[in-house]
């Protein structure tokens, strides 16, 4: 039994595709069995919710009378710098961003309560923020100052484009050492004292596709609660490693690098959010729906929590050295009971991803596709896949001659 | 049956006052004092876990609040804003006394907060900055 994109887009235009979320996918199949279920079920959606740092938005903000030209200027939207490397009137803004005046870490937990994540919740809310900037002046763009209130709906253009997300797979983090570390992974407490993990596990979009049979450059996915495509394969793209017996890699593997229009985006799911002692980042709303194309694509999508393995770190001294050392393996069913067994020791657990947002955003795009608003797409380009021979190569530094 | 930590605040003319004795005779009230302050002629403070029947307690606060005890629940004095709160967990190893609990079920993270001792140590752990201390 195979199916087509355009065969699956004609049922959801008539309204009657029949869509199961990744969770309930696991279910069907087990009664079903993979054959008629591949027949019946059309589309498996899968859901993401989680801090994602590598996210950003640009912005088209429109020229000033008389002229501005931001390019090589400096601009700062409420505060948090923007950078100004293109032209006249467009500003790009990263999660991580902080306002010049932000205290970081010089008493250490740094708090970070305000940076590029929040700045782009704001605008996604509707909030008027401060623009305010400086140049140096042309015979074209005479202005050398300015200052205004701004609001994304003022903007020609506010693009949200994130250069890595959705990764497949990620690190449990843990601290061996003797005091509590602050890390992008949470507060992580000493020898063993707990244990964080970051994806939605057996729901996550790159774990249901673990090949990306189905997922390529093009595919339209839910982000930030409006549409958006799959860009690019993202940084760090890194397909070319270990994988379980069904195909799922045991350590951090494929990213994706997502764009969407900001203006239709909403703030339930793009949340500004502060990382004790690390920074500010973007916690970031992604679905991506699965074409039931054949049985061997469902039979991806049937994964579970239990068969997916994590790689266990020390964020204490691997981490930050950079050493390859992995602690131990768990599978993320034992990370959702709440305690897992690493070195002899029963740690407890806490994930900094939201499972239960995950599932919101598998029925919000379930729904979406069942109501014929939410068609499928051929991907233009494959992502590099597992044989692509690609490498996640460090920074080798080397000196000045 | 409710049981409740609240925080009662004597002015300084009520200290002598059995009130304590009147809450446990006549509302038949279990009274747990976790912490306090009672110095004569000046004003005083309970922390204290009530217990009884929900009827008893209610009026037992009434009593209170009429003879001019001025009264804070203590779990108030931590709160949620549900709006900001994405159910992440990065909470539950944080909290001393285990006030988040993540339901296996909907992978929701539940705010208990009876048993909440208002310490303040999720509320710069949150990654959305939902948990506020009010005072």
């Amino acid at each position: 039994m195979t199916k087509t994109i355009e065969e699956i887009n004609k049922r959801i235009k008539e309204g009657k595709a029949v869509v199961a979320t990744a969770a309930e996918i696991i279910d069907i199949v087990n009664q079903k069995g993979l054959q008629q279920a591949a027949s019946e079920v059309d589309v498996v959606t899968t859901g993401t919710f989680s801090p994602m740092c590598s996210s950003g938005a640009y912005f088209n903000i429109g020229h000033a009378k008389p002229r501005i030209k931001l390019g090589g200027g400096r601009a700062y939207l409420n505060d948090v710098p923007a950078y100004t490397g293109f032209a006249s009137a467009d500003l790009l803004i990263g999660a991580n961003a902080l306002p010049d005046d932000d205290p970081r870490n010089k008493i250490r937990p740094g708090e970070f309560n305000y940076g590029g994540g929040h700045l782009i919740e704001d605008l996604v809310a509707g909030k008027d923020v401060r623009l305010e900037a400086s140049a140096y002046g042309t015979d074209c763009y005479p202005r050398k100052k300015l200052e205004t209130l701004i609001n994304i709906n003022d903007m020609n253009q506010a693009v949200l484009f994130n250069p890595r997300n959705a990764y497949q797979n990620y690190n449990v983090a843990v601290n061996l050492s003797d005091k509590t570390i602050y890390t992008y992974m949470g507060i992580l407490k000493p020898r063993l004292g707990n244990a964080n993990y970051a994806t939605a596990g057996q729901l996550s979009p790159l774990f249901n596709d673990p090949y990306y049979k189905t997922i390529g450059i093009g595919s339209r996915v839910f982000l930030g609660g409006g549409v958006g495509y799959v860009a690019w394969y993202g940084t760090q793209h890194n397909p070319d490693v270990e994988r379980s017996e069904g195909g799922v890699p045991i350590v951090p593997a494929a990213t994706l690098a997502l764009i969407g229009d900001l203006k239709q985006m909403s703030a339930k799911w793009l949340v500004g959010t502060s990382m004790l002692g690390y920074g500010s980042t973007l916690t970031v709303g992604i679905g991506v729906p699965i074409p039931v194309l054949s049985e061997e694509i469902l039979k991806f999508t049937t994964v579970t929590d239990d068969d997916i393995l994590a790689p266990v770190v020390d964020y204490s001294g691997d981490y930050p050295q950079r050493k390859p050392d992995i602690i131990a393996e768990v599978s993320y069913g034992q990370l959702k009971s709440g305690i897992v067994s690493i070195k002899g020791k029963q740690v407890p657990t806490a994930s900094m991803s939201s499972y239960s947002k995950a599932l919101e955003i598998a029925e919000i795009l379930k729904k979406q596709i069942q109501d014929g608003g939410f068609l499928l797409t051929q991907p233009v380009a494959p992502l590099p896949g597992a044989d692509s021979c690609s490498s996640f190569k460090p920074l080798n530094e080397r000196p000045f001659v | 049956m409710v049981s409740r930590k609240i925080v009662l605040h004597f002015p300084s003319r009520l200290v002598d006052q059995p009130i304590v004795y009147r809450l446990i005779k006549e509302f038949d009230l279990s009274f747990n004092i976790l912490k306090a302050s009672v110095i004569p002629n000046e004003e005083g403070f309970v922390l204290v876990e009530i217990s009884g029947e929900q009827d008893n307690y209610d009026r037992g606060i009434k009593y209170l609040t009429k003879t001019g005890v001025k009264i804070e629940a203590l779990s108030q004095n931590v709160l949620r804003n549900e709006e900001r709160c994405t159910h992440c967990g990065a909470c539950v190893n944080v909290c001393p006394t285990g006030a988040f609990e993540v339901d296996n079920e909907t992978r929701r993270v539940a705010f208990i907060d009876e048993k909440c001792i208002a310490c303040g140590l999720c509320i710069k752990a949150c990654p959305p900055r939902a948990m506020e201390l009010h005072f």
